[in-house]
């Protein structure tokens, strides 16, 4: 489909999800991300799927728990306080090995915060997914249609890994209209087939003539926790051979190398063009995995330049995976803003010129 | 499983195929075994085995996937509701029931259960109330008596510090997504039989669709009431039920006869 439509990103997930192969999505309303929701509840049961509005972000890991040990597509979405309230079922997800998709349009923190765009919740999209070894894998898109295309694989992904996979925007992603292409659907309940015939682990449907399956994070025994971790690890190190996604924009020669993510990555283009017009050249790499990390690139062009500067929305949390990354071979700057505030590429021209001299 | 050769001998009595045969690790006096069974016959006298869907939760009672011989998911303390609507609304076919202590439902899960139950979601709960958390060695439960020793009350649960006991199916009552609801104990055959028929008629609710259905079992803990088990039967049959009145709160089939 080559037709362009102008959708607001939050729509354009959603979208993307049902495309995807989603029906079912439970979830608790909270701002800046309400239009995915809504766009569930009024579309969902044209696909033979399932909307539900859960009492709190509890519950609504929890449905999507259920949910996901029928081996269905499902997913939630919140921004970062109620994903806070996801993180317990989500550790349980990442234990019982469930793929779910979650989208956090993030928002200033901490506490209530505001509802201005943030990139706080690195930490907790990254390292998160509550208590315990494990995690999830992490994608962030930074355009309406790359937010639709991301959701729209990452149930694949998901079940792939057998894990949650976040997709982390923020406010302004989710908010803002773009032209994005728009995939079909498929107008079926079960548009992949049964799910305990695709999966030997979904429970339900009939048990007749098969074994009964449990779904479960509970190994009293230290060796089987043990050997149930690495299987996770394992998981994640496959991803980290296939699903590491990052991109670059600019001077192929740049003096400095600038890293973003999501918005800051859109305000870092800018930056570069206009620091070639001041003879000053720039490159930025943008991460689309935050989890599996770009780590090899960043290596690469680490030995090649003379200091990396990382954009963000937050105190510093991108930076510091950069830093891990680069292992000193370059030193690595921050120019960020936080609690909802945004980032112009003047103010990133400017400070990235101060760091440049 | 009992069999036998010959015609002659009829089989009266065997363990229901809708248990898995595992040992179960409970104390000797406590009455989870029995309603672990109660719960297995239900399900395969109502034709239930093959795509009925077991939630086991946090507590005593977390091995139950192990136990009951069905598909079934080990969740997070006090969210088996929570957890069973996202089962149910996935696969409506499938028979959902979560088992759940009196730390997991009335405590931590209070708010899953009731909005599973306002939402009329078709499922089960199976609700143990012993008065106290066991797994964790004895805490106080929302349950608890007033003036029973617990560890976290060891000079016993009083109301003024520790708030007073609370009536899950005095309050689950009110709720008209409730289909059918009661109160029931197994510490004696009578009580036996009685719960085992509370519980068929509650995953018969669900077969029909009617709504939300719970049974509670008011169960005895002789470990951590620190009581023999024919002492804790005796102490539970003079405490607890006069706190916790047997019977059956609600029944959608009453209107229907």
């Amino acid at each position: 489909m080559s037709e362009r439509t102008l959708i607001k990103g939050n729509e354009a997930a959603a979208w993307g999800a049902i495309a995807g192969g989603c029906r079912q999505f439970f979830g608790y309303p909270i701002t800046p991300q309400n239009q995915i929701p809504e766009f569930m509840a009024e579309h969902l049961i044209e696909v033979g799927g399932t909307y539900l509005q859960a009492e709190s972000e509890l519950a609504a890991i929890n449905m999507v728990y259920g949910a996901a040990a029928t081996g269905a597509r499902v997913m939630t979405s919140s921004s970062g306080p109620g994903i806070s309230l996801m993180q317990e079922g989500l550790s349980y997800m990442v234990g019982a090995r469930l793929p779910c998709v979650i989208i956090n349009i993030q928002r200033g923190g901490p506490g209530l915060g505001n509802i201005g765009p943030s990139q706080a919740d690195y930490f907790m999209a990254t390292r998160g997914a509550g208590h315990g070894d494990g995690s999830g894998l992490t994608f962030a898109p930074y355009s309406v249609q790359e937010l639709h295309d991301w959701t729209m694989k990452a149930f694949e992904i998901a079940e792939r890994y057998r894990t949650p996979v976040t997709i982390l925007g923020d406010g302004i992603l989710g908010q803002m209209q773009e032209p994005c292409r728009l995939a079909p659907w498929d107008k079926s309940p079960t548009p992949l087939g049964e799910p305990t015939k695709r999966f030997d682990w979904a429970v339900g449907g009939s048990r007749k003539g098969r074994e009964r399956r449990i779904i479960n994070s509970l190994h009293i025994n230290l060796d089987a926790l043990e050997e149930n971790n690495h299987i996770l690890f394992d998981a994640y190190a496959e991803a980290a051979r296939n699903e590491v996604v990052w991109d670059e924009y600019g001077h192929e020669e740049p003096d400095l190398l600038l890293c973003a993510y999501g918005i800051c990555a859109r305000v870092c283009e800018t930056v570069t063009e206009w620091a070639a017009e001041s003879g000053l050249k720039l490159r930025l790499l943008r991460p689309v995995s935050l989890y599996p990390f770009p780590t090899a690139p960043l290596q690469e062009w680490a030995s090649r330049v003379k200091r990396i500067v990382t954009v963000e929305l937050s105190m510093g949390q991108l930076v510091q995976d950069v830093r891990l990354a680069v292992e000193g071979r370059c030193p690595v700057d921050l120019v960020s803003r936080t609690g909802g505030c945004f980032l112009t590429p003047e103010e990133v021209l400017e400070k990235v010129k101060e760091l440049s001299q | 499983m009992s069999t036998t050769c010959d015609p002659e001998v009829k089989v009266i009595y065997r363990e229901p195929e809708t248990l898995s045969g595992t040992s179960m690790r409970y104390c000797p006096g406590c009455t989870h075994g029995i309603a672990h069974r109660l719960v297995a016959e239900a399900v395969e006298e109502l034709g239930l085995g093959d795509r009925t869907i077991a939630l086991a939760s946090v507590g005593c009672s977390v091995f139950a996937y192990e136990y009951f011989g069905l598909d079934s998911i080990q969740v997070s303390h006090g969210r088996a509701p929570a957890v069973a609507t996202g089962v149910k609304r996935t696969r409506p076919e499938n028979i959902v029931f979560s088992y759940q202590g009196d730390g997991d439902l009335a405590s931590i899960g209070m708010s899953e259960v009731i909005h599973a139950a306002g939402r009329a979601e078709n499922i089960t709960v199976v609700f143990i109330n012993n008065g106290v958390f066991g797994m964790t060695q004895g805490q106080m439960a929302p349950t608890t008596l007033l003036g029973m020793k617990t560890t976290t009350t060891p000079r016993g649960r009083d109301a003024e510090a520790n708030g007073l006991p609370m009536q899950i199916c005095e309050l689950l009552a009110t709720l008209p997504g409730v289909a059918y609801l009661a109160r029931e104990t197994m510490i004696s055959p009578r009580h036996v039989r009685a719960a085992k028929k509370s519980i068929k008629k509650a995953f018969e609710a669900q077969v029909a669709c009617a709504g939300f259905s719970l049974v509670e079992l008011v169960s005895t803990c002789p470990t951590w009431w620190g009581k023999s088990p024919m002492e804790a039967a005796e102490w539970l049959e003079q405490e607890m039920l006069p706190q916790y009145p047997l019977g059956v709160f609600k029944d959608w089939t009453e209107g229907q006869k």
